[in-house]
């Protein structure tokens, strides 16, 4: 009696939970469907059966500017920016964590105040900056901060901490190695793990970033992927055009669905690593 | 003894080389523009400094004070927050209390939690025009499910204008805000969970303490600091929404000043061409900044932990 209730009531939880599942995932099902089907066929009725429209909705999209621009734009940024935080952050973390220094608690504290600020804050200024530098529709100013990103930083010297113990670098000292050979033979491998997750999160983020680039760039041949989707406000022809439009964000979703298919034991093992840390 | 303190010296010099790189850029880029906003928003700076600018002390901070939009901006974005936050963590909890039962042992976390996180990957821009095109008034597939449902109950469904109608427009906002992040906070919740010694657990069992004591004795307050922590990092989020709303709310929909959010109202004054007031929009990410400080500090009293 008492199994019956308790195999009745996990069953009832696990349908629960499948439906949520369900609300996660179907806009993006809807999305793919909708993508095949004309604007017409959109707006009397919604299916889960694809359609034949994908070819029109294709060269409609197309017409009206080149995704794959987009994307290359978005990949000319997002990748060399990752890449910088990544080595650079690296290097810093290492620097905090394994050397003591006049100034060392000072950049770390700094480093800390500097991850509660919220991004806006520096919007005006940092705007400001780029059009003193002239660096106004150019990639410079959304790749070279990423040099500097606080949260990395303080993520990975927490790591190398924990990862690295201090004898290895003794080690290598009494072998003649210098500090630097020291980082990039033993250090890196080590915190490979950590710097992964990071740069893993650190490109997504690149790749979804809206509100910089769209400040920066004004010219549409530099318009990175969301900037380019962004200019869809202004078709107020949604009923037409529907199609195309689900189309054009199903294109735009499917590459960060491939990083997160290879890559989501990362991706959630850095959230993780976030609510612990803190 | 001597030669060792100085080579150790030595090494350490070393962590400026390890360092340097990423000090120059931080001053330039995040330090610089931080304190440069500062100034400007004790200026009439308008477009750039070309211009005539004058210092003019606290008048711009006066007039954000004093600007009914702000406060209404203000509440736009903590009401969407608001709703958000009891929905998000009101879910996350759920699910935590659901995969850390110790009767159930439910199985699948790891699958489960991968398709809850999934919508926060996506970028807002392609969320935007996603749920746009789902909840349009009158073509939208949403409202055309609902109609389907109404009709198989005999019913008539009068469509709502989820994002058109001032009613409607800051709670649809909340809700896609809600599928975006509970399964964030869900993860780190569970992470907070499963960091939980299960010795706790085990003595608590031999003590023979029910469910709801464990839940209520242990795990809660052991999770209070993630709580607290998701808590904060999603009001820093919630008070700088931008993207989402920006991106769905049509400037001529009756709804648009139901859901302008503080950043929307400083990007108008910041960079919108016609209305651009630099020195003004300034003054605005500082008392934004201000009140974020302020709640945080609050909340931080309010439920009062060493960690957070």
């Amino acid at each position: 009696m008492n199994t019956t209730g308790y195999k009745v009531k996990k069953t009832i939880l696990y349908i629960l939970l499948i439906i949520l599942a369900v609300t996660c995932l179907l806009p993006f099902l809807l999305m793919l469907v909708n993508a095949t089907r004309s604007g017409s066929e959109i707006s009397s009725s919604f299916t889960l059966i694809p359609g034949d429209k994908l070819v029109e909705n294709w060269h409609t999209v197309f017409e009206y500017f080149n995704l794959f621009d987009g994307m290359t734009n978005s990949l000319k940024v997002a990748v060399p920016a990752t890449v910088l935080t990544a080595y650079f952050s690296a290097l810093t973390a290492y620097g905090l964590a394994a050397y003591e220094f006049k100034g060392n608690k000072l950049i770390f504290g700094t480093i800390l105040v500097f991850m509660m600020i919220p991004g806006q804050l520096g919007l005006i200024g940092f705007y400001n900056l780029c059009t003193k530098l002239h660096l106004v529709n150019s990639y410079v100013p959304l790749i070279i901060p990423a040099m500097a990103a606080p949260g990395t930083v303080f993520f990975l010297r927490q790591y190398v901490m924990s990862a690295l113990p201090p004898s290895l670098i003794e080690a290598a000292r009494i072998d003649g190695a210098g500090e630097l050979y020291s980082f990039h033979r033993i250090v890196l491998p080590i915190m490979a793990p950590g710097i992964a997750t990071m740069s893993i999160m650190g490109f997504i983020g690149n790749w979804n970033s809206y509100l910089l680039p769209m400040i920066i760039l004004n010219k549409k041949d530099k318009f990175t992927l969301p900037v380019m989707m962004a200019s869809l406000r202004a078709s107020t022809d949604i009923n037409a055009n529907q199609g195309a439009i689900y189309l054009s964000v199903a294109i735009s979703v499917i590459p960060i669905l491939l990083v997160f298919a290879f890559f989501s034991k990362y991706i959630i093992s850095s959230i993780s690593a976030g609510a612990v840390k803190e | 003894m001597e030669s060792k303190k100085k080579s150790i010296k030595r090494y350490n010099r070393m962590g400026y080389l390890f360092v340097l790189p990423f000090v120059i850029v931080f001053l330039i880029f995040n330090v610089y523009p931080v304190l440069r906003t500062l100034y400007i928003s004790f200026t009439n700076m308008r477009v750039s400094e070309r211009e005539n600018i004058m210092w003019v002390w606290f008048q711009n901070y006066q007039r954000v004070l004093t600007d009914k939009f702000f406060w209404r901006a203000l509440w736009n974005t903590v009401r969407i927050w608001g709703v958000n936050i009891v929905l998000q963590l009101g879910l996350a909890f759920l699910l935590m209390m659901v995969f850390s039962d110790v009767k159930y042992k439910m199985k699948g976390l790891s699958v489960f939690r991968i398709l809850y996180y999934l919508p926060n990957l996506i970028a807002a821009t392609s969320i935007a025009f996603l749920f746009k095109t789902l909840l349009d008034w009158r073509y939208g597939t949403f409202n055309q499910i609902i109609n389907a449902v109404y009709r198989l109950f005999g019913a008539s469904y009068n469509p709502i204008n989820w994002l058109g109608d001032p009613s409607y427009a800051g709670v649809s906002l909340s809700v896609i805000q809600t599928w975006l992040w509970f399964g964030n906070s869900f993860i780190m919740l569970m992470a907070g969970v499963q960091g939980i010694s299960k010795d706790y657990f085990e003595a608590a069992a031999i003590d023979g303490a029910g469910r709801w004591t464990i839940f209520g004795k242990i795990t809660l307050p052991l999770i209070k600091p993630i709580l607290m922590y998701v808590a904060i990092t999603s009001l820093i989020g919630g008070l700088q929404l931008f993207d989402l709303p920006y991106l769905m709310a049509q400037k001529t929909d009756a709804s648009y000043e139901s859901v302008q959010t503080v950043v929307m109202y400083m990007y108008k004054f910041g960079f919108e061409t016609g209305t651009t007031q630099m020195g003004y929009a300034s003054s605005v990410a500082y008392v934004l900044f201000a009140i974020i400080c302020i709640v945080s500090v609050i909340q931080l009293k309010l439920f009062g932990t060493k960690e957070g």
